[in-house]
């Protein structure tokens, strides 16, 4: 009954959404006043409501583990903890495709309830197109992917969810990332609607801005979770891999990255309008290309999960239709924007230029990278890319954008001059230089790793200087924001460097009771013996270590799940002030010795503090943003009462 | 000039697409081939079977005669499924030199004795240099190197049955 339920309330939000997309289409056309024209609005706003209906029946029937229901039968499994039997829920294709439309309708409802700022027909025309790229889903999700599908008769048991994603950090991992996904949708209506009306002003950016700032902190925190996940689920040390889907998850932050900062030119100075039009085009079309790369299995990859050739065709087909059509219409439209502001070289907009060109080089480099085997394939050649391509060559262009962020959050809007700025610039270039040959003196540092620490430590400084001769209390909070989102990059860039320069890694083979010295530590094998879990038996090593201050035991374990039967490490960590230390027990060896794999890696975890630093930044612009469109709203209320109580005297 | 580059996104994403549509229409090969096909053995100086055993290096492979250059280990089951298709070649006359993937020296010599022993030597690889160098990605592989010491053929997966003659070809022809 739940499951019909919950494919009704679908059906009949699909049917909304229908209405949605053809009642703004004809508002759009001029018939905005007609009884179907004025639809929209309330059209997303019920869908929303029934999606959220739809997804709360699947989480239902995944909660009581209802085997008459097809999906669950094929990823769950009673003796799986409740927390895990509800995130299976979107642990598979066609429960995580339903969150997506249910976050997509939510997002909906929201820009219809209060988005007053721009004009019926702007709106309209962004609900017609958030409504168009909802329809697609709503079409894949009842034509090929019927989450509520039965199963008949029932199954006796469930297969289970992959071990690898009974986790917490990839219980949150796929939501997250949606978020962010679907922010960009919304951007992207923006955009369509903007191209549509020809309205391209700092309105539009104001309006975009939220979406894109929440859409850009999801992202963060989801390859941040991701990334972590990786690193100890996987039990290779790495955090990360520059494999296909980690890629496809990185190339959406770098369009939103730069977006954002597109949008903040676009919003202060009324320039960057066709840049930035195009960017919200490439930061959706991004996240369309991740999904079909991910999904599709064209590309081989750790992580492939959820593979089918023929729903990457579907997904081929919207990326057609979506962004095709956008960029279509951007080459016929673009030309007749009005063009933005003008600005100098030297000022705040040359600045976040060049940021714009960097991160858009960047992307190009991932993008060109993750595409190339399957270019170099249909020609014959099988090549795999990885870090030696990816780390100099992003590092070209990630290199002049750190040195331009260390110095251009203090320019002036519109023109400035480097002589105002040179005792800030001063203090920079020394930290630079000073670092750098403290670290090629002392230490063994790379190239790549040295160059990094020296900016983590200039931009740690840096990120603060923009409150230089300003009264604390005033400082706006969106200014708040972006600078402590820099300051979180410099803590993530010192993490990344310092892993890179400093880890030390141990592979051994040991008998119990036998010692080995991991970096400034001893680790002592003391037993390997089997536990048990409620789904999953495993054999434990307990390792001493001691040194620096240190005595603990660390406990990896090689853990077998029983349903489905898979094996996976579980990495112990210990984790300290200035590192961690991580241990994996690998196979026996049969001679009583067990394979150890240890690594020290001093001061790893700033890479995900950094990046939470980063995102809590982005929430603090957003409420500045808020509060002060809020407040500007209320000015100019304010404005017109008084006018009108003038006129009336 | 101005409308060439408004066009170009759209041209960029027909490519994609272009590429992404041929691609899903492809047949997945789910095999990583070596590139060192065609290729010299690299150069290689490995410990043998145990630690009494005579060194095994790439010199051997230069001597005239064309080998097999098996990739196994003890601990890897297909390794167990194909040994008496290795033992068949070697009865048909094939030298064949077994390298050992992070393996140790008591779980050799049982192996050899419960399955057979079909090596003319047997070497140790404990850290997989060798079979990396050879562009193996996997155990078991198998390899012919002809009497040059040039590697001709790359046989992934354990040897079936229905394998044997073609690998024999194979080798026969690399004399």
């Amino acid at each position: 009954m739940i499951a019909e339920l919950g494919l009704a309330a679908l059906w009949l939000a699909a049917g909304l959404c229908v209405l949605q997309f053809v009642s703004g289409a004809i508002g759009v056309g001029g018939g905005a006043d007609s009884a179907v024209g004025a639809l929209a609005r309330p059209a997303a706003i019920v869908q929303s409501l029934l999606l959220v209906i739809s997804f709360a029946c699947l989480l239902r029937v995944f909660a009581v583990t209802d085997f008459s229901v097809a999906l669950v039968a094929a990823n769950s499994n009673p003796d799986k903890p409740l927390i895990y039997r509800i995130s299976g829920a979107w642990g598979n294709h066609e429960g995580s495709m339903l969150l997506w439309v249910t976050i997509l309708g939510l997002c909906s409802a929201l820009v219809a309830l209060f988005e007053k700022r721009m004009d019926d027909r702007f709106m309209k025309a962004a609900l017609a197109a958030q409504g168009f790229v909802a329809l697609g889903f709503f079409g894949f999700l009842l034509l090929s992917s019927n989450p509520f599908a039965r199963l008949d008769p029932p199954a006796e048991i469930g297969a289970g969810l992959n071990p690898l994603l009974q986790d917490i950090g990839l219980a949150m991992h796929p939501p997250t990332l949606y978020l962010g996904y679907v922010g960009l949708s919304v951007a992207f209506s923006f955009v369509v609607a903007a191209l549509i009306t020809r309205q391209a002003g700092p309105e539009l950016a104001r309006v975009m801005r939220p979406w894109v700032l929440a859409a850009w902190v999801a992202l963060t925190l989801g390859i941040a979770a991701g990334s972590y996940w990786a690193y100890y689920e996987l039990g290779w040390g790495g955090w990360w891999f520059w494999d296909p889907v980690e890629n496809a998850s990185l190339m959406p932050w770098l369009a939103a990255t730069a977006l954002l900062h597109s949008v903040s030119v676009l919003a202060a100075r009324d320039a960057l309008r066709t840049w930035t039009i195009l960017l919200g085009v490439v930061a959706f079309s991004m996240s369309m290309v991740g999904t079909f790369l991910v999904r599709s299995g064209i590309l081989t990859s750790v992580h492939a999960f959820a593979v089918d050739p023929e729903r990457g065709a579907f997904i081929l087909v919207l990326l057609t239709i979506y962004i095709g059509g956008a960029f279509a219409l951007f080459a016929l439209r673009a030309g007749s924007l009005a063009e933005g502001k003008r600005f100098a070289m030297v000022s705040r907009e040359g600045a976040l230029v060049v940021n714009n060109v960097m991160l858009s080089a960047i992307l190009a480099v991932v993008l060109l990278g993750t595409l190339y085997p399957l270019l170099a394939e249909a020609f014959g050649t099988r090549v795999s890319i990885g870090p030696p391509y990816y780390n100099p060559v992003t590092a070209i262009f990630a290199v002049p954008m750190f040195l331009v962020l260390l110095i251009g959050p203090l320019l002036r809007w519109k023109r400035d001059s480097l002589s105002r700025v040179a005792v800030p610039l001063a203090i920079v270039c020394a930290i630079l230089a000073g670092s750098v040959s403290v670290l090629v003196l002392f230490t063994g540092a790379g190239v790549l790793a040295t160059i990094g620490l020296a900016l983590a430590a200039a931009l740690a400084l840096a990120s603060w200087l923009p409150l230089r001769g300003r009264q604390l209390r005033r400082v706006p909070l969106a200014l708040w924001g972006s600078m402590l989102a820099h300051f979180g990059l410099a803590v993530s860039l010192c993490g990344m460097a310092s892993e890179s320069a400093f880890s030390v890694e141990r592979l051994v083979a040991v008998r119990t009771g036998d010692q080995v010295e991991i970096g400034p530590f001893l680790a002592r094998l003391e037993s390997v013996e089997p536990v048990a879990g409620p789904n999953w038996t495993a054999l434990e090593g307990k390792i001493a270590v001691t040194g620096n201050g240190v005595d603990t035991l660390l406990r990896p374990q090689a853990r077998y799940f029983t349903q489905p039967f898979q094996g996976t490490s579980e990495a112990a960590l210990l984790t300290l002030w200035n590192g961690q230390l991580y241990g994996i027990l690998g196979e026996a060896a049969g001679d009583g010795r067990w394979q150890l794999r240890l690594w020290w890696k001093p001061f790893v975890t700033l890479i995900w503090y950094g990046g939470i630093l980063i995102a809590l930044g982005g929430v603090l612009s957003i409420f500045g943003h808020l509060r002060s469109s809020v407040r500007r709203r209320k000015i100019r209320e304010e404005f017109a009462r008084r006018r009108a109580e003038r006129d009336a005297a | 000039m101005k409308r060439l580059w408004l066009i170009l996104p759209f041209a960029l994403l027909v490519l994609f697409l272009g590429l992404a549509t041929y691609q899903l229409t492809q047949p997945k090969d789910e095999f990583v081939r070596s590139t060192m096909i065609g290729k010299p053995l690299p150069a290689f100086d490995l410990p043998g079977a145990t630690d009494e055993a005579p060194r095994v290096a790439s010199g051997m492979f230069a001597d005239g005669k064309p080998r097999l250059l098996n990739v196994w280990a003890t601990w890897c089951v297909p390794c167990i499924a194909e040994a008496p298709q290795l033992m068949e070649l070697a009865d048909r006359g094939v030298p064949i030199v077994g390298v050992a993937i992070r393996d140790e020296p008591e779980a050799i010599a049982k192996f050899l004795e419960t399955y057979g022993d079909p090596y003319e030597a047997v070497a140790r690889d404990d850290i997989a240099e060798l079979q990396l160098a050879v562009g193996s990605s996997g155990v078991p592989e198998t390899f012919v190197i002809d009497g040059k010491g040039v590697i001709r053929y790359q046989h992934i997966g354990d040897i079936r049955e229905s394998d044997v003659d073609a690998l024999y070809a194979e080798w026969e022809q690399a004399q």
